[in-house]
């Protein structure tokens, strides 16, 4: 009698065992598809690009050599488009990031009211955000041709003699690419925007206007602090994108004049693509992503201490 | 109700005319924002030398729709249409497919390492493409994957985006409807088949425009990985022509026009789907 019960558990643990490993393989066999692509060309590479960056290899000889941290001592010391295109990034960062999201939030604000033609509006901000980069950056370049461009024309017809020559000078090739990358996304963080702002609670606007409160008023006591979490996001979004694009710089001036809009991640494609330097351009890929992560660490820590009101 | 409490606010004296400044102000934007595109368009029906003319006039006298026949047999530009439109339709078919798989066991299903995997998804996401396409691009011609639309397609189509998305918003699916399921003795695959995929069609849209707009818009890819020129995509070829054929704006723009059709039809009737995917991710980040 005993032996049968016993003969039963034992029985039915094997077959819990047996269903939670069959349980298991299939739980697995959704993941695989895109778990073995996702490891192979994702995962790898980057842990590669680690490794490589502390080794010389240039294309043509095909020996792999461990350097240490040679890369990283050529690139601060002996490298002279290193601290130019460091210097870039930071420029187009630092300018691109706070004009985006001012604009983007304050259309948005405008955007929040009960206004007619609303989805209009909305698309006309959003589409350039879908359209192709290569497609709006001839255009620009047509517009600002320094030439014949219809904004130098215009300005000169305003009485201005001597009209910037935009994507062609050192001083103003910079401000032209910012102008364009503004343009380009303001609709997408306009969106984002108007999403957060959907979480403001109605009572506390109304409550403000009853005590009195003017828009800027309300606008820092009341919209501000409420979309502190959005504009977080928004920060962070908007950080990466601006310290890892290089294609607009590619199509409009190909880093220059001079060297005048060379960014970071520009350098790493001309050390890898053009020069050859695998290695090097992995270390200075590291430097990217330092900073990155650096600024993503920060931004979390900051959003913790600005958001614990909520 | 919101609206009308707004506009009966008698308090508010100056109510008519922040609202006309309101609507100067968003015409005003809506201008900036579609002047190129009206230009583009304009432009790409004139005579190469009336391109530049000012005053601009907007409307050409005659339209030169002759642009629009010659811009074919310059460049390889139905070539690169027909590549673009292969590799982005393959890459979002493949990339909804694998992603809605692997999204329904992270949010669903309970098994060994699912945390840590899913960790490494979610990291992977910060990583900018710059920083490991060296590396990629290496294994790749080690793969003889470089110059082949394999290679782009499959470098594009496993993206830890994809994934996170989808399973943000099968994680708002109630577990109760799958239990019962199960106790209909549906299979997992029938779960997912015939319960996830049904209910999360907003999602899979959203997925769907993102994914088609990056591919087709996509020119560092493409750039770095194809050489090829009739492997080329369509924007790799619209930069050929601005090269090329650098003096001849009219061209230029009839062949960006051309290549700006398939994301804006795309976006003229699922825009809904555009808004609602980035206000979701937004306020979920």
């Amino acid at each position: 009698m005993f032996g049968w019960v016993k003969g039963k558990t034992v029985e039915v643990s094997v077959r819990k065992r047996s269903t939670k490993f069959r349980n298991t393989m299939v739980a697995y066999s959704f993941i695989l598809p895109n778990l073995i692509g996702f490891f192979i060309f994702t995962f790898l590479p980057i842990v590669f690009a680690l490794i490589l960056s502390f080794c010389e290899w240039n294309a043509g000889n095909s020996d792999i050599k461990f350097v240490g941290l040679s890369n990283y001592i050529t690139m601060f010391t002996n490298d002279k488009s290193f601290p130019i295109a460091l210097k870039n990034t930071l420029y187009y960062t630092a300018v691109t990031v706070p004009l985006t999201l001012m604009v983007s939030l304050g259309l948005a604000i405008i955007m929040n009211k009960p206004i007619k033609g609303k989805e209009f509006f909305r698309s006309c901000f959003f589409f350039p955000y879908i359209a192709s980069l290569v497609a709006v950056a001839v255009v620009w370049m047509a517009l600002f041709n320094p030439d014949k461009g219809p904004v130098n024309q215009i300005l000169i017809k305003l009485g201005v003699s001597v009209p910037p020559r935009w994507a062609a000078s050192q001083t103003w090739a910079m401000p032209t690419i910012i102008g364009l990358t503004v343009w380009k996304n303001m609709g997408y963080y306009m969106i984002v925007y108007l999403a957060g702002l959907q979480g403001v609670p109605r009572e506390l606007y109304e409550a403000a206007q009853i005590d009195g409160a003017g828009k800027w008023k309300q606008f820092t006591n009341v919209i501000w602090p409420c979309i502190t979490p959005t504009t977080f996001f928004v920060l962070m979004m908007l950080i990466i994108s601006t310290f890892k694009s290089y294609d607009i710089m590619y199509i409009t001036t190909q880093g220059g004049p001079g060297e005048a809009t060379k960014v970071l991640a520009y350098h790493i494609y001309n050390s890898a693509f053009v020069s050859l330097k695998f290695g090097y351009a992995s270390a200075v890929a590291m430097v990217l992503m330092t900073m990155v992560v650096a600024i993503s660490i920060m931004e979390f820590k900051a959003e913790k201490k600005f958001t614990d009101y909520l | 109700m919101v609206n009308i409490k707004i506009y009966n606010n008698k308090n508010d004296k100056y109510k008519i005319i922040p609202l006309m400044t309101v609507y100067i102000f968003l015409l005003f934007g809506a201008f900036i924002m579609l002047i190129p595109f009206v230009w583009m368009l304009s432009s790409s029906l004139k005579n190469e030398k009336d391109v530049f003319a000012f005053p601009i006039q907007w409307i050409p006298t005659v339209a030169q729709w002759s642009n629009y026949k010659v811009i074919w047999e310059k460049v390889p530009l139905l070539t690169g249409f027909v590549n673009s439109i292969k590799i982005t339709v393959i890459v979002t078919v493949l990339q909804i497919l694998t992603s809605t798989f692997a999204a329904y066991s992270f949010a669903k299903l309970k098994f060994k390492g699912r945390d840590i995997i899913f960790m490494i998804y979610i990291l992977t996401i910060s990583v900018p493409w710059q920083v490991y396409m060296v590396p990629q691009f290496i294994m790749m011609s080690k793969l003889k994957l470089t110059d082949s639309h394999i290679g782009l397609i499959m470098m594009h189509t496993f993206t830890a985006t994809g994934v996170f998305l989808i399973r943000q918003f099968y994680m708002g699916i109630p577990n109760e409807l799958l239990e019962a399921s199960r106790i209909d003795g549906l299979s997992e695959y029938g779960i997912y088949a015939k319960i996830m995929l049904p209910l999360s069609k907003p999602a899979i849209a959203t997925l769907c425009i993102t994914t088609f707009t990056f591919e087709w818009n996509d020119f560092m890819g493409p750039l770095v990985y194809l050489s090829t020129n009739n492997k080329k995509t369509i924007q790799l070829i619209l930069r050929m022509f601005n090269t090329q054929y650098s003096s001849n704006y009219a061209l230029i723009m009839a062949a960006a026009v051309i290549s700006l059709i398939p994301v804006m039809v795309l976006f003229i009737f699922l825009q809904r789907y555009f808004v609602e995917g980035i206000a979701s991710t937004g306020v979920k980040g």
